[in-house]
């Protein structure tokens, strides 16, 4: 269980401060996939990035399991059980997928172990295992390979920050079926995913609206959805992917 | 095996991943003499009688065969000059394993100087690999400046691995390449320097054929106060293609100049330069960190896969 207590985030603009995030106070619970949603520049990506220790909060406090870990570094929140999936995947230079999913694992697995979580995401291990993990890869097998990363590393609370966003159509319809699956083994941890879709708004326990800084709206699935259904907070996937292919921003 | 001690075979493993007589063709070479040779039916060594140094004969259409020629250095204070020359024959498709390790715990220099000359005969496929190595907590200084030159028939192929990770204080490498129709070089140069290490690497390959072509490759970390310097230059005489990239980590304050170059003397000459400095991307510490990584580890897990051949 994850509680935010009170958070607020500041940064500073021409001398200013800009609140990026206004006193939110939320719980993410055991064994329920929650969903953030809301208007872009909402505040959204900064949450999850805070709740990763990526950003560290102006005021309040973030406790994971009882533990306070607000003033804990990326890395000890890691071990404390995080995951966090970045929504723009990180590239590099000469590592390769395996090596990723290996440290993500944290011990020394085989090839095969390693595979799985490829298969599990729908990429097929053989062909990508080797891989680096560069700009070779398109923006979904990036993607992709991140969520496997996430999933290996098999976190208490495991954090997706719009895992649609550049993907196209063949990869969010697997995409979709990866949350379905990871939701159907949620047993002993929670996901937190920030979306604008319509179909992942479908499968969550809870939904929680940010807008402007601030929790405009937060409940049961059912309560919230219809609220939402044709508002930005919750399109439908071919509407927004024509738009994108369009070039119009999401 | 051969009189050397366990020093001597710690370097062999570190050079030439030796970790027992080489099968094929060898030279081993240890404080200035030679320990071990060996020549085969194709492969015939025999040391320089002016000079310093052995000449390498590799007969006409040798195939799957490999050469391995490295030194160890464990005398403080001894410096040598050695001449190799490789004679590769038409057709062959040959691997050579050349590499030096030196050990100072004195308080003198102790330098290496290796001259590499390589024929590559018509149509010969050579793949290279020199790896550099130093280790010992002596003050005196451990220096290897090796001297490579390529001449390379028509449509013979050569491809150099170069690598340079730990423990050399200075280097000057010099490697020059002459290129007729067809030839295709490949370099990939790995070089890591830390403390007051200072390494220079310097290229000058001539494109002299039709269709030749060269990809000179340098991927390179300078930690602490380091300094590296990367000039390679590409010399397009004919319709060639050659491309040369200088890919560096700078940490701490670690110093890089890149000194790319490239002169067309032919319209149809097509050269490409990249170079690229600056320290390890934060987003890449970030996302290892998000894994369970401190920012240490995360940073050698990024320089181990740079550095990776």
């Amino acid at each position: 269980m994850l509680e935010l207590k009170n958070i607020t985030f500041n940064v500073k603009s021409d001398d200013t401060d800009k609140e990026i995030i206004r006193g939110i106070s939320l719980t993410i619970p055991d064994e329920k996939l929650v969903v953030v949603t809301g208007p872009n520049g909402g505040g959204k990506s900064t949450l999850a990035r805070l709740i990763a220790g990526i950003e560290k909060p102006t005021d309040g406090r973030i406790i994971l399991y009882g533990e306070d870990i607000t003033d804990m570094s990326i890395t000890d929140r890691a071990r404390k059980g995080i995951g966090f999936a970045f929504q723009q995947p990180v590239k590099f230079k000469g590592i390769q997928v395996f090596d990723l999913i290996k440290l993500a694992k944290g011990t020394n697995i085989s090839i095969s172990d390693a595979c799985q979580y490829l298969s599990a995401v729908g990429l097929c291990a053989r062909d990508y295992i080797n891989r680096e993990v560069n700009s070779s890869l398109s923006g979904g097998e990036l993607k992709r390979i991140e969520i496997a990363t996430v999933l290996a590393k098999a976190s208490r609370l495991s954090v997706f920050d719009e895992p649609e966003a550049g993907i196209d159509l063949w990869s969010f319809q697997n995409l979709i079926e990866v949350f379905e699956g990871m939701r159907k083994n949620i047993a002993g941890s929670s996901i937190l995913i920030i979306s604008h879709q319509e179909r992942i708004l479908n499968i969550a326990d809870e939904i929680i609206v940010i807008k402007d800084g601030e929790v405009a709206a937060q409940g049961k699935r059912d309560e919230i959805l219809p609220t939402l259904t044709g508002t930005p907070s919750a399109t439908k996937e071919c509407s927004r992917l024509t738009a994108s292919v369009g070039g119009a921003a999401l | 095996m051969m009189q050397i001690d366990e020093i001597q075979r710690r370097l062999l493993r570190e050079v030439a991943d030796l970790h027992k007589v080489p099968e094929g063709a060898y030279n081993i070479r240890a404080n200035g003499a030679a320990v071990g040779r060996v020549s085969t039916a194709n492969i015939e060594i025999t040391p320089k009688e002016n000079a310093s140094g052995i000449d390498i004969r590799i007969k006409p259409g040798t195939k799957n065969e490999s050469v391995h020629i490295p030194v160890v250095m464990t005398q403080s204070g001894l410096k040598e000059l050695v001449y190799n020359d490789f004679y590769i024959g038409e057709d062959c498709d040959v691997v050579i394993v050349a590499g030096c390790g030196i050990d100072n715990c004195g308080p003198h220099d102790s330098e290496h100087d290796g001259i590499h000359r390589f024929f590559v005969g018509k149509g010969a496929k050579v793949k290279y690999v020199e790896k550099h190595y130093g280790s010992g907590s002596g003050s005196g200084k451990r220096i290897l400046n090796p001297g490579t030159e390529v001449y390379m028939e028509e449509d013979s192929s050569m491809e150099m691995e170069m690598v340079q990770i730990k423990g050399v204080d200075d280097t000057n490498r010099t490697t020059t390449a002459e290129l007729k129709k067809g030839a295709k070089l490949i370099v990939k140069e790995r070089l890591m320097t830390h403390g007051d290490q200072r390494a220079i690497s310097t290229y000058l390959v001539d494109l002299n054929g039709d269709g030749a072509s060269a990809d000179v490759v340098s991927r390179s970390v300078a930690r602490d106060n380091s300094y590296q310097k990367f000039d390679a230059k590409l010399v397009g005489n004919e319709a060639c293609s050659g491309h040369t990239e200088c890919d560096s980590i700078i940490m701490d304050k670690g110093r890089i100049l890149a000194v790319p170059g490239l002169e067309a003397n032919s319209v149809d000459a097509a050269l490409v330069h990249e170079a690229a400095i600056g320290k390890i991307a934060g987003d890449q510490i970030i996302k290892l960190m998000t894994l369970g990584l401190t920012e240490a580890e995360a940073e050698e897990q990024i320089i181990n896969g740079f550095l990776r051949n």
